[in-house]
């Protein structure tokens, strides 16, 4: 199976401190990757190292085998990674649309906006995202919408780029029952369509059912890599967590 | 209906604040008009209206698309001093004035990217460092000219001088040249990549670094595009009156920037009209000059100029607050 991406080794410090210490993590394409592990333990500095918010100060990244050098955010999403930020990454007092195509508008020759486009291709997202309140178009700011509501624009641009690894970072954090299961859906939808995801979670249940393999990171260091068919219950994977955490 | 609602709403939430400053500026002319009918109908009046207001324009506009990113700039009140400085030095040293133009305006632009840097690079506040170099530039200005001005007649012979700033059947050229930049400051604001860019880095700055917007680059660019608008405002002014003089520009600094907020651009970035803004360049030229027109002394220049600012603030405060 192709890797689409492969952190080796990557260690990241802030000041004193080591916020990931030699992790290494790879997604190979068509699954669904858990990431868990308890507040503090680097979760959020991996995925942002991983997307490229953050370059590592050692170790290196790799795209489809590849290593890549001066890693930054949009080659991240160049090389076909998007991602559902946990704040969402929206920009409220601007429109859907224009949040939609953040980073990556549709241009004409000398950087002028294909508007028109843009606007059709967001009102089809938002449709097929399952936006049901005709109050809303493409246009709408995004101030105005509810916080599943953000989360359906944050992955609606994650679907337009039709990106070949979708990271989704506390995706079910503050949505309804109605909102997660849509959530599962678009994750489902995505491993149909033999693309991948790297899903980040605190409810140990919802990693549980959506991913296909653990990674459990705990203190900067991935303890634990385990795939599915290893344990049969989300309590199991509980008390490995807990065990490995307390042990190590 | 509700489709129609949502238009109206989304259409208002576009346009509103633009919307509010054309109201402004139609209350003005009303008032002006039922206060002093006699001088209002008067031509001079608004020819020296429309005199100001190119230069204002080319400061104004520029420090939209600035506030918008999130930032303030108040150096280009001596940046506009320092570009028409280096103009009016070569064209007295025999350079051909084509030349001192452009190296006029790159210099503007290069004030505008070092001031950028330094408040990007190192976090500066950009109200506290920009007063810095404002004060700075200006003492660079009044050492290197010995306070003394620069007369250059000899640019009215040049063809740059009827193109630029001579007179078409009565109708100053400045005004094309300030009417086409408004409407390719209109496009690049919201229809070009760079405007669309400095919205969501003023909007949230960690969002667009997340989506692989260049916060920095984007910042620094706007800073250069107000030093730009500044040396061109600078040097057609400098054209319009043959004249250096080594305070020039001072007096643009409060006009300018309360142009931009009574246009209805809000301070805390995100947001921005150039459209409003070219109605604020309005509001605040008649103020300047109308006042004088109606026969009220000019003490009152500045007692009405800030009652709109205040007026302004409470009416585009009615259009709705941040949203986050």
């Amino acid at each position: 199976m192709e890797n689409i991406i492969e952190l080796d080794n990557v260690t990241k410090r802030f000041g004193g401190i080591t916020a990931l210490n030699k992790a290494s993590l790879k997604v190979t394409r068509g699954e669904v990757v858990g990431l868990i592990g308890d507040n503090g333990a680097g979760k959020s500095t991996l995925i942002k190292t991983l997307v490229g918010v953050y370059s590592p100060d050692e170790g290196d990244i790799l795209i489809r085998g590849k290593k890549v050098n001066a890693w930054n955010a949009l080659k991240a999403r160049e090389s076909g990674i998007e991602t559902v930020f946990q704040d969402r990454a929206l920009t409220p007092q601007q429109s859907i649309v224009k949040n939609i195509f953040m980073g990556k508008e549709l241009r004409y020759p000398f950087g002028f906006i294909k508007e028109k486009e843009q606007i059709f291709e967001a009102n089809r997202l938002i449709r097929e995202i399952g936006f049901t309140s005709k109050l809303i178009n493409a246009e709408s700011p995004v101030g105005n919408l509810s916080g599943g509501e953000r989360q359906g624009v944050a992955i609606a641009r994650a679907i337009y780029n039709k990106a070949e690894l979708i990271v989704l970072d506390e995706p079910t954090n503050n949505l309804s029952l109605n909102e997660t299961q849509k959530v599962f859906d678009f994750v489902l939808n995505v491993k149909k369509s033999n693309r991948s995801v790297l899903f980040i979670g605190h409810n140990i249940y919802h990693v549980y059912d959506i991913s296909d393999r653990f990674v459990i990171l705990d203190r900067g260091e991935v303890v634990h890599k385990l795939n599915k068919n290893d344990i049969s219950t989300p309590e199991e994977l509980m008390k490995i967590m807990r065990d490995t955490i307390g042990a190590h | 209906m509700s489709n129609n609602n949502s238009y109206l709403s989304n259409y208002f939430h576009r346009n509103g604040r633009a919307l509010g400053s054309i109201g402004y500026f139609v209350l003005l002319m009303v008032i002006f008009l039922i206060g002093a009918p006699e001088a209002w109908i008067r031509p001079n009046l608004h020819q020296s209206v429309f005199v100001m207001m190119p230069t204002l324009i080319f400061l104004t506009i520029p420090l939209v698309f600035l506030v918008a990113s999130g930032e303030i700039d108040l150096s280009f009140a001596s940046t506009y001093a320092v570009a028409a400085y280096v103009f009016a030095l070569l064209v007295k040293n025999g350079v051909d004035p084509a030349i001192c133009l452009v190296l006029g305006i790159f210099t503007g632009a290069a004030i505008g990217a070092l001031v950028g840097t330094l408040i990007v690079v190192f976090r500066l506040s950009s109200l506290v460092a920009s007063l810095g170099v404002l004060f700075l530039l200006r003492g660079v200005i009044l050492l290197l000219s010995n306070s003394r001005s620069i007369t250059i007649m000899e640019v009215e012979n040049h063809w740059i001088y009827p193109l630029l700033v001579g007179n078409f059947y009565g109708f100053p050229m400045q005004i094309f040249w300030a009417a086409i930049f408004v409407i390719f400051c209109y496009y690049f604001f919201n229809k070009h990549v760079f405007g669309i860019h400095i919205q969501h880095v003023g909007d949230n700055s960690v969002s667009a670094e997340q989506m692989g917007i260049n916060v920095n680059a984007v910042k620094i660019k706007a800073f250069m595009f107000v030093g730009i608008g500044s040396a061109i405002g600078g040097i057609f002014t400098t054209m319009i009156t043959y004249t250096f003089f080594p305070t020039q520009g001072f007096g643009y600094l409060l006009l300018a920037l309360a142009a931009v907020f009574v246009g209805g651009t809000p301070y805390w970035g995100g947001l921005g009209t150039i459209i409003g803004a070219v109605f604020g360049v309005g509001i605040i030229a008649y103020m300047e000059i109308g006042i004088i027109a109606i026969g009220w002394s000019g003490e009152w220049r500045q007692f009405f100029n800030g009652l709109i600012i205040l007026l302004a603030l409470l009416g585009h405060r009615l259009h709705g607050e941040r949203v986050r």
